[in-house]
């Protein structure tokens, strides 16, 4: 029982620390469950790429951490514990953030943050793109699907995995 | 007193909760290697248009700004915004779910220890794509901030502060937005 309430008290203290994503409370994270549960740092990376392999956001690869921690339970409390704090305050922040209606500093406040946000997203593309382009066949692919989203209509879906069949073979014969 | 209705309350024909729940878990399902801003920008202003451009990005700031995932928190925004709590929960609950399968599937398997070198040859693939798509639409989110002096400044201080000087994020925030707040300050010119 104890166990649950250490890995639901942990990850909701990650949770709420996680401003800009999960990344920023990656090295946090790994100090706290090496010393609270015993998980290695190669464990620790493993897990980490688990989360990187599946779809959706990267940092569901917490709940590995609670199975690993304490079964399909844990990975349940870790569930509710890492996304339910940081959403509910972000529920109740747009809450308030539409009661503002058409105040002159809600517009101030977009525009301040608008371009702020955008350097943010590229810092993003410049994380993703130092962790996936690592060859000139994955920076073309990149180059090509950059192309193809602003040029055509092209569904992204079917872009990505192209790209997933293509780079495939490329790497396999040409890498 | 209308307006503010207009903005409490849902949009004039708000789409089904299954609806909601089932756009966000195509997402997903289907947003290897990150970039899932990417895809929900696509599906809420382009695809479905249950957002606004700028709707959709006073949702983002805030949810880049709030602690959270960025793409958890904006599911809750639109979702709230599109049918109230129920939407928030059924958008956040579709967006994790796929996910979560998947990675405790993999996670269950790892006791097992196997490599997979044809899985990994097709997501060095997908990884590489996903960048793309999101530079993307990075590009098409930033719109004419590009086009002015005043916000490229802004876009290239956080990106240095963020990506060159490492800067942690709530330390790039503390420093960016009170800057940029007295800059856009209701009374400053635009």
């Amino acid at each position: 029982m104890s166990l649950y309430v250490q890995l639901a008290l942990s990850f909701a203290l990650l949770s709420i620390l996680a401003v800009g994503g999960g990344t920023a409370v990656l090295p946090e994270m790994q100090t706290l469950l090496a010393h609270q549960f015993g998980i290695s740092h190669t464990q620790f990376v493993h897990i980490y790429s688990m989360g990187q392999v599946a779809p959706g956001p990267n940092m569901l690869m917490v709940l590995v951490i609670g199975f690993q921690v304490a079964g399909l339970v844990g990975a349940g409390v870790v569930l509710l514990a890492f996304f339910l704090p940081s959403s509910i305050l972000c529920f109740y922040v747009g809450r308030v953030w539409n009661r503002f209606g058409d105040s002159p500093w809600r517009r101030s406040i977009q525009n301040a943050l608008e371009p702020i946000s955008i350097g943010l997203m590229a810092s993003g593309v410049y994380a993703v793109a130092k962790a996936s382009i690592v060859s000139p066949i994955t920076l073309a692919l990149a180059l090509v699907t950059l192309y193809l989203i602003l040029r055509t209509k092209i569904n992204p879906v079917f872009v990505i995995l192209g790209s997933g069949m293509i780079g495939a073979i490329l790497i396999k014969y040409l890498g | 007193m209308s307006s503010e209705l207009q903005e409490v309350s849902p949009q004039l024909n708000p789409p089904g909760l299954h609806d909601i729940f089932m756009q966000f878990f195509i997402i997903g399902a289907i947003s290897f290697g990150g970039g899932i801003i990417a895809y929900e920008r696509i599906l809420l202003v382009e695809k479905r248009k249950w957002l606004s451009s700028d709707a959709f990005m006073g949702y983002l700031a805030i949810s880049q700004t709030m602690p959270g995932l960025n793409s958890v928190n904006l599911a809750v925004l639109a979702g709230d915004h599109l049918r109230g709590v129920r939407g928030a929960i059924s958008a956040a609950l579709g967006l994790i779910l796929p996910g979560s399968l998947f990675v405790l599937a993999i996670g269950i398997a790892y006791a097992k220890n196997t490599d997979h070198p044809l899985a990994n040859l097709i997501l060095a693939g997908i990884a590489a794509a996903a960048c793309g798509l999101l530079a993307a639409i990075t590009y098409r989110i930033g719109e004419d901030h590009w086009r002015h002096l005043k916000s490229l400044v802004i876009i290239v201080t956080t990106f240095c502060l963020m990506s060159i000087v490492k800067l942690s994020l709530p330390l790039v925030l503390l420093i960016m937005a009170p800057v940029c707040l007295y800059l856009y300050r209701p009374s400053a010119k635009s």
